[in-house]
């Protein structure tokens, strides 16, 4: 028990303080590296709770792709940082607001637990004893079975979205030279002699 | 105390050694992978390859990590210093990392944990840090080029080889990699009534993913042909330009390392991890790990092949190979397969 309360307290530190760097540091692709370091140990956290599956996706999706993508954007951005600061104070206000109240409804949440401690005992579906089935297996089971239609739902709003994306950045240009390479591969070798007029080509 | 000592003591220090030896035999291993690729690489030039340092240059390797250690590490004054040092050690470290979960032999792993090749693949996915890190910290052109080929090169690649891995654990239902390769006792031709042997490998099914997961490794660890990360002909060293000595070495360790990696994952998904050809007598004899290694050696011939006689892909056929021909061929895999396997009852 001791050496899994030292890793939570080192997973749960090392978060915080990176979560901290991300807002607070000047260069922001360090901000970006600090927000996959958080990514990082926030997975170390699902570990401790016995959640490897959601760990190893966790890193899979935001660190492997979408920490990638965000990597990708603002290396190529040029970003002037005596602009980005100047808004402070402006944004203050509202940004604030938002803090508070999410930080209000993690405290419902979590104070829920603490008041009714039947609500957490009694989730929809039951949930299987590690020892039955893996949380792989498990999870599998309920997104497959119980929450089917919800999960094939959010799949196909995701489509969508994806599909609007690149109807509304497709640009077809006329007149660039493609590769086509079923007719590179249909073509036969044929030998002929042409006759090619000067600065003409084929 | 003495709870303490026998819970968290002795298997820490087990742990410890045990990594240890991973990684001094891993080591050793790859030095002697590299003598091997670049002869190899000679052989088909009929060149000579490496030849002076020890008897047929067998020590090639080590006076070559001697002279990058010795060297004198540059850092460039534009670069931004913590990230430039820091890229190569992700490099290394991660390669090494994913290590911990690859069974050697029946029981010979270091970590068997039930998600062992989501966690291959969640390291692997990281791999891309290393060289986007280098490729930005360097603060040059050709590097930083370089950095955004390869981010979008590994991305799509990663994306096909996820779904090859998919067909394979529908044909096992489980995510461990023990589980896979005890799978592959059975199989196909255990159900023609033969005894267990290569025909019983997911291979022989699956050989369609078999080839999309090679051509896939073969895209995500950079190697020819389509090593645009570091074409030297268009991007001088790409992400590496501005790298020398220990920092260089552990890119070029890192790389070799995952190279391997792939290689030891392709003969765990497809090629019966430490099972023998066939089990009759005298191949039972010689144990697992023999096999393994034959197997990923084998593979790692194959990579070095393809270094030899493929020419280097344009960018735009990277990106329809990846995203126009894989991407469909292996999601429709999925679907064929499950399909199969549910229709037929053989779903586990």
């Amino acid at each position: 028990m001791i050496l899994h309360t030292l890793f939570f307290y080192l997973f749960s530190v090392v978060t915080i303080a990176s979560a901290l760097m991300v807002i607070s540091s000047r260069n922001p692709v360090h901000s970006v590296l600090f927000l996959i370091l958080a990514f990082f140990n926030a997975a170390g956290l699902f570990l401790l709770l016995g959640a490897e599956f959601l760990a190893m996706i966790l890193v899979v999706v935001y660190v492997g792709a979408v920490a990638v993508l965000f990597l990708f954007v603002v290396m190529m951005l040029d970003v002037d940082f005596v602009e980005l600061r100047q808004g402070f104070l402006q944004y203050l206000p509202v940004g604030g607001l938002i803090g508070v109240v999410l930080l209000a409804e993690l405290l419902i949440v979590l104070g829920g637990w603490a008041f009714a401690p039947t609500v957490g005992s009694a989730p929809v579906a039951p949930i299987p004893a590690i020892s039955e089935m893996t949380n792989t297996a498990a999870i599998g089971q309920l997104l497959y079975t119980r929450y089917i239609f919800f999960f094939q739902a959010a799949g196909f709003v995701l489509l969508v979205a994806m599909i609007g994306a690149i109807v509304l950045t497709l640009r077809h240009k006329p007149g660039v030279k493609r590769q086509n390479i079923a007719a590179q591969v249909a073509r036969r070798a044929t030998v002929e002699i042409r006759h090619v007029e000067p600065g003409q080509g084929l | 105390m003495d709870g303490f000592v026998g819970t968290y003591l002795i298997p820490g220090v087990i742990m410890v050694a045990q990594s240890l030896l991973l990684l001094v035999l891993l080591l050793v291993f790859i030095a002697y992978l590299l003598y091997a690729d670049r002869k190899v690489w000679a052989a088909v030039q009929m060149r000579r390859g490496p030849n002076v340092v020890g008897p047929w240059g067998l020590f090639q390797s080590f006076a070559d990590l001697l002279k990058f250690v010795l060297k004198e590490p540059i850092v460039p004054s534009g670069s931004n210093k913590g990230i430039f040092l820091l890229a190569p050690v992700v490099t290394a470290t991660l390669a090494f990392a994913a290590w911990a979960v690859i069974p050697f032999d029946a029981g010979w792993v270091i970590s068997n944990i039930n998600v062992g090749i989501l966690y291959i693949f969640a390291i692997s996915s990281l791999g891309v840090y290393g060289i986007i890190m280098a490729g930005w910290a360097s603060n040059s052109k050709y590097p930083f080029l370089a950095a955004l080929r390869s981010a979008a090169q590994m991305v799509s690649y990663e994306v096909s080889i996820g779904f090859v891995i998919v067909t394979v654990l529908l044909c096992v239902g489980s995510l461990n990699l023990s589980d896979i390769v005890v799978a592959q006792e059975t199989g196909l031709g255990t159900r023609l009534g033969l005894v267990p042997s290569l025909l019983d490998w997911h291979w022989l099914p699956l050989l369609p993913m078999f080839v999309v997961f090679f051509v896939s490794a073969l895209a995500e660890t950079n190697r020819p042909p389509f090593d645009l990360v570091e074409a030297e002909s268009e991007l001088v060293a790409g992400f590496m330009s501005e790298y020398s000595a220990t920092p260089y070495l552990l890119f070029m360790l890192g790389e070799y390392v995952s190279i391997v990696l792939m290689c030891a994952l392709g003969s765990i998904l497809f090629l019966g991890g430490w099972l023998p050809p066939v089990s009759i007598a005298p191949f039972t004899w010689i144990p697992g790990i023999v096999w393994f290694v034959l197997k990923l050696s084998l593979l790692f011939f194959m990579f070095a092949m393809v270094k030899a006689f493929v020419p280097r892909y344009r960018y735009d056929q990277l990106m329809r190979l990846g995203w126009k021909v894989f991407l469909p061929l292996s999601l429709a895999s999925v679907f064929v397969v499950a399909a199969v396997l549910q229709y037929m009852g053989w779903a586990p």
